[in-house]
């Protein structure tokens, strides 16, 4: 008992942790008015480049930072669309989607003599665990606490979102541009800076969430490693009503999901109690369907959320 | 107060030049004198002080010079105190125009509106609108006088259907229409020209003829068993254009590329041809030019005439004044006096509009 | 959210010109824009953009059989457009295209085995089973977004997961039903196919017949079916919806402008849940039609097939507009048909043609840069002469 309950904490806070990062970087752009459907294109892209440098330079960090960088050039696109260009964020945002997995594809298929995978880092070429052995083998502790350094990074970061967001002048000015872009205009506020920094910092978020999945969870790149986490971390970003710790929260719930998944899929489990794995898979989702039919009606995105800001237009 | 403090906190930036954009929408004729005084002091005190306003009383009272703009060009530079309202007025329009309204006395007829301690709360959950209860009867403009963010925008929305009410009824003719759809509303007689129109009145993307059968897109001629008939759509849209003097004169043009005089002609052609008992009319010439103002004007008087019931909402005292056979005033809410208008008097129905008492800032 | 469409963009507003950009120059040049920085991409990875260009199109039109493969590849995205369309025109954004459309193909799939039924009555019960079950799962999403205020693009993406496990979910019981080895249901019986002259084309007398007629011989040896032709009826459907009724009248207002629209007696949520309604069932015809007409079975999937979001990209690029939508799909399948083969011919890879899509759809997000860019090239002009 004590074991499965260890066993499901500790798989939550590893499957949340590319989420959490991701819905950050979703919960920057949005509180500055810009919408990110992209996310998914550039997690997908920091999820090869992460791994892919990662396995060229022997060093999972370097790794982890490039995938940042891949993600926020990504990012950089959709600002230069959305913010310069004034175009449909949506759209911009789904072109990016084409565009992240293509060019992982693409870019691996190049690099690694054909192949879509990257080839898989070794064990003490992915991201260390802080903590490992410092609890017993197996025990409570280090079932739910022996966790990749991404783990603690992603918490960490919802603190210091959540600062930069409420106890900064920058996440004062951030949010101002997302709530009313033409006040924040009129006090001197640089709307377009300040969405270009929000957005890229999201696709650089984005492109961490992603390497959280290859060079931690998993040890490599692979095609189907992202499809639709992008998606999932845009979902918990609104249950969590567009705030970091909510979309942390919302986060964990879709990792605690996914943990009692795999735990039921367990051969143990199943003999005890058999459901189809196929059924088993469609909890979270349902879980999430029901959630956001329970509480989304009650969130609020903010005002200018979406649409571009254009001084001239009324 | 949000108006005195935002002006409050440019003075407090120390800035030399003020530039005030429409500054009394949301103001009582007290506060706009008093505000106006404190624009004579600041330009005293060496200050520019720049008013953007279509209130021609206002710039007499307040400008030293006054630059007339039409359609985007300067068409004059003049001395305030060497014209009149009537000469602004006509540089502003370019032609000759007409203030006073046309009215005939008439005998008002049976009751058409009946709200009943009407409760409504706004978009933040806070009650707007807190026991109303108001009669429009036929032949009579009734005009609802009170400060911007008094109800008046819940009361409407909840007469029309778009907003719930929480408690109270309306009837139209008799008939209780509380918490109805906007098209059972409308079937019971009742038109109304929005405050916003853009956002509620037209759609933009949508041709002039396409917006002209916004409410009556399913019945017949416009449709049948489904299907849109175009012919007939654009001949009804032939009709209303020439009879409302739409322009351009083409049914064709898509609404949002007309101007905000003829956008608002095609919203009033709309809802004047549906023949409705009651109409009502939100804010119906917030920021149309002069010309556009006597349009609509008549258009409501015509419809009084014509031995409807019309509700007017307005934050332009002058225009309520000018037109009604009644005016109630709004306060919070509540409808805190309601004067004939042949014996009204600016001075007590401002102080209503104040809430009766000096106002607690 | 978006109306998709690269509106016009009045130049004077840009302060350059007065000219107005009509929106297929737009788009024909975010075609034109998205090929060069595929091409650029291509050229920086050491593969030559020329080559691989002139492959695509030698792939996709030189012979019949190219041709046949690349309305093959269209088909289900045209469809899968029109439903994405059709949602977009009411202001809703339709990405459950790929669920929806999962969920007609299971329908087909089941129905085309276990159903039997003559020849033309057992498609159009396929068909019309495809297109409600679509439409069930199409309109929940709406009706959420009605009644609870779930925004669509989430719902939809929940229901296209929980789409994908249903359908392994069923593979996996027919597959233990009928003792299969692999992964798979079984093929659909031939009354239920709609391949063009599928068992004919095989028989004795079919095959006399191709070898003096080679042309069409080159046609037959693909899967080429009706799907096509029942794409462009549902274009002409989803036109004549949307313009000439008095439902398209209301979707179109709600999707421009759902304020007016309710204030103008329309019933604003109902319209959400038959746009969504709708647009599923086209996805769901358009599951229906790739099983019926090329697969014939539906298999155990890893991962969502992209159906939706392609024919997603082939709306947004045909401007939301239902003949747009059949030119935005030709266009992405000769890409994807004629992509396959560079593979082969350069070693490049084929994700170059999800780059160069992205890239196309990434210019008609931006009709404002497209505008600059003629404006600068028509200045250019004018100090030419």
């Amino acid at each position: 008992m004590f074991d499965s309950i260890a066993f499901i904490l500790g798989t939550t806070l590893m499957y949340s942790t590319p989420l959490i990062f991701t819905a950050l970087g979703g919960t920057i752009s949005e509180n500055a008015g810009v919408t990110n459907l992209g996310l998914e294109g550039m997690m997908t892209i920091g999820a090869f480049v992460g791994a892919a440098v990662g396995f060229i330079a022997g060093n999972p960090w370097i790794g982890f930072l490039a995938a940042g960088i891949a993600g926020g050039v990504l990012a950089l696109f959709h600002a230069l669309a959305s913010v310069t260009f004034k175009a449909d964020q949506v759209v911009s945002g789904i072109a990016i989607n084409f565009i992240g997995p293509g060019l992982a594809l693409f870019l691996s298929r190049v690099l690694f003599k054909g192949s879509t995978d990257t080839p898989p880092l070794s064990l003490d070429k992915k991201i260390p665990r802080p903590l490992n052995g410092l609890f017993p083998d197996n025990s409570f502790l280090d079932s739910v606490l022996n966790q990749y350094w991404t783990v603690y990074i992603a918490f960490f970061l919802v603190f210091a979102v959540w600062f930069l967001l409420y106890h900064t002048r920058f996440g004062l000015r951030l949010r101002a541009c997302g709530e009313h872009p033409r006040a924040a205009d009129t006090l001197g506020i640089n709307v377009g800076l300040v969405q270009y920094v929000a957005v890229c910092l999201s696709g650089l978020l984005a492109g961490f969430g992603g390497a959280a999945m290859s060079v931690a969870v998993v040890a490599n790149f692979r095609p189907a490693l992202i499809s639709g986490q992008g998606f999932i971390a845009i979902a918990a970003m609104i249950f969590g009503k567009w705030k970091p710790q909510g979309a942390m929260w919302a986060c964990l719930l879709f990792g605690a999901a996914q943990g009692l998944v795999i735990f039921l899929g367990r051969s143990d489990i199943q003999s005890v109690i058999p459901i189809p794995s196929e059924i088993l898979s469609m909890i979270p989702f349902i879980l999430t369907l029901i959630i956001l039919i329970t509480f989304v009606g009650k969130a609020v995105a903010p005002s200018a959320d979406g649409i571009p800001y254009d001084k001239e237009s009324e | 107060m949000q108006q005195r403090v935002e002006i409050l906190k440019t003075l407090y930036r120390g800035a030399d030049i003020l530039i005030l954009d429409e500054p009394t929408a949301v103001l009582t004729p007290q506060e706009i004198e008093d505000l106006i005084k404190i624009i004579r002091n600041l330009t005293a005190e060496g200050k520019t002080v720049i008013i953007i306003t279509h209130k021609l009383k206002e710039i007499k009272a307040a400008a030293d010079y006054c630059t007339i703009i039409r359609r985007g060009k300067r068409i004059d530079t003049v001395r305030v105190d060497g014209v009149s309202e009537h000469e602004l007025a006509a540089m502003m329009v370019g032609r000759e125009v007409n203030f006073s309204v046309n009215k005939e006395k008439q005998a008002c007829g049976d009751c058409v509106l009946q709200i009943e301690n009407l409760v409504v709360r706004d978009n933040r959950g806070l009650p707007a609108v807190k026991g109303l209860s108001l009669n429009v009867n036929r032949g009579e403009i009734l005009g609802l006088a009170g400060v911007d963010g008094n109800g008046q925008r819940e009361l409407v929305e909840a007469i029309t259907g778009l907003r719930r009410a929480e408690s109270g009824s309306v009837s139209v003719n008799g008939a209780d229409v509380t918490n109805d759809t906007p098209r059972e509303v409308l079937d019971a007689g009742m038109s109304c020209i929005p405050e916003d129109r853009q956002r509620r009145g037209l759609v933009l993307d949508y041709s002039v003829a396409e917006n002209f059968i916004l409410e009556t897109y399913a019945e017949a001629p416009y449709s049948k068993r489904g299907i849109l008939d175009r012919e007939a759509i654009g001949k009804h849209a032939g009709e209303l254009i020439a009879k409302f003097d739409v322009r351009p004169p083409d049914g064709k043009h898509k609404a949002g590329s007309l101007s905000g005089g003829n956008q608002q002609k095609v919203i009033i052609a709309r809802e004047v041809s549906n023949d409705p008992d009651l109409l009502i009319a939100s804010q119906p010439t917030r920021g149309l030019d002069v010309g556009a103002i006597e349009f609509v004007h008549q258009s409501l008087v015509e419809q009084r005439n014509r031995d409807k019931a019309v509700l007017l909402v307005s934050l332009e005292l002058d225009e309520i004044m000018d037109l009604s056979d009644r005016i109630a005033i709004i306060y919070e809410g509540k409808i805190v006096g309601i004067v004939d208008a042949k014996d009204a008097d600016e001075k007590a129905i401002g102080l209503m509009m104040a809430g009766g008492t000096v106002r607690h800032e | 959210m978006s109306n998709g469409a690269p509106a016009t963009v009045d130049l004077q507003e840009l302060g350059v010109s007065r000219k107005k950009v009509s929106p297929l120059v737009l788009t024909l040049l975010s075609v034109f824009f998205g090929l060069v920085i595929g091409g650029i991409v291509l050229a920086v990875a050491g593969y030559d953009p020329f080559k691989a260009y002139w492959v695509i199109l030698v792939g996709t039109f030189s012979r019949p059989k190219y041709i046949a493969y690349t309305v093959i590849y269209a088909t289900p995205l045209i469809i899968t457009g029109l439903s994405f369309a059709f949602a977009n025109k009411t202001g809703l954004f339709n990405i459950g295209a790929e669920g929806q459309f999962i969920i007609g193909a299971i329908a087909a799939a089941v129905l085309g085995y276990y159903l039997h039924l003559p020849p033309v009555l057992h498609v159009l019960a396929c068909l019309l089973v495809g297109m409600v079950a679509a439409a069930v799962w199409g309109g929940l999403a709406g009706y959420l977004k009605a009644r609870f205020g779930v925004h669509e693009v989430i719902s939809t993406i929940m229901l296209n997961w929980i789409a994908l496990y249903l359908n392994n979910y069923v593979v996996s019981v027919i597959k233990t039903a009928e003792h299969l080895t692999n992964p798979t249901t079984p093929m659909i019986r031939s009354s239920a196919r709609i391949e063009l002259f599928a068992v004919w084309k095989d028989s004795a007398a079919g095959q006399a017949w191709r070898g003096v007629h080679p042309f069409w011989d080159d046609i037959l040896r693909t899967p080429f079916n009706l799907g096509i032709v029942f794409a462009l009826v549902f274009a002409v459907v989803v036109w004549f919806i949307l313009n000439r009724t008095t439902l398209g009248y209301e979707l179109r207002a709600v999707g421009y402008n759902r304020f007016a629209a309710e204030y103008g007696g329309i019933n604003v949520k109902r319209s959400m849940f038959f746009s969504m309604a709708i647009g599923g069932a086209l996805a769901g015809a358009a599951g229906v039609c790739h099983v019926l007409g090329w697969t014939r079975y539906i298999a155990e999937l890893a991962a969502s097939e992209g159906y939706g979001f392609d024919g997603l990209a082939c709306a947004l690029i045909g401007s939301s507009n239902p003949f747009g939508c059949i030119l935005g799909g030709l266009l992405f399948g000769t890409l994807k048909y004629g992509g396959s083969k560079i593979q082969n011919e350069l070693g490049a890879p084929t994700e170059i043609i999800n780059i160069v899509i992205g890239m196309i759809v990434f210019f008609v997000a931006m009709p404002k840069l497209m505008s600059l860019l003629i404006n600068q090239f028509r200045r250019g002009e004018n100090h030419v002469r």
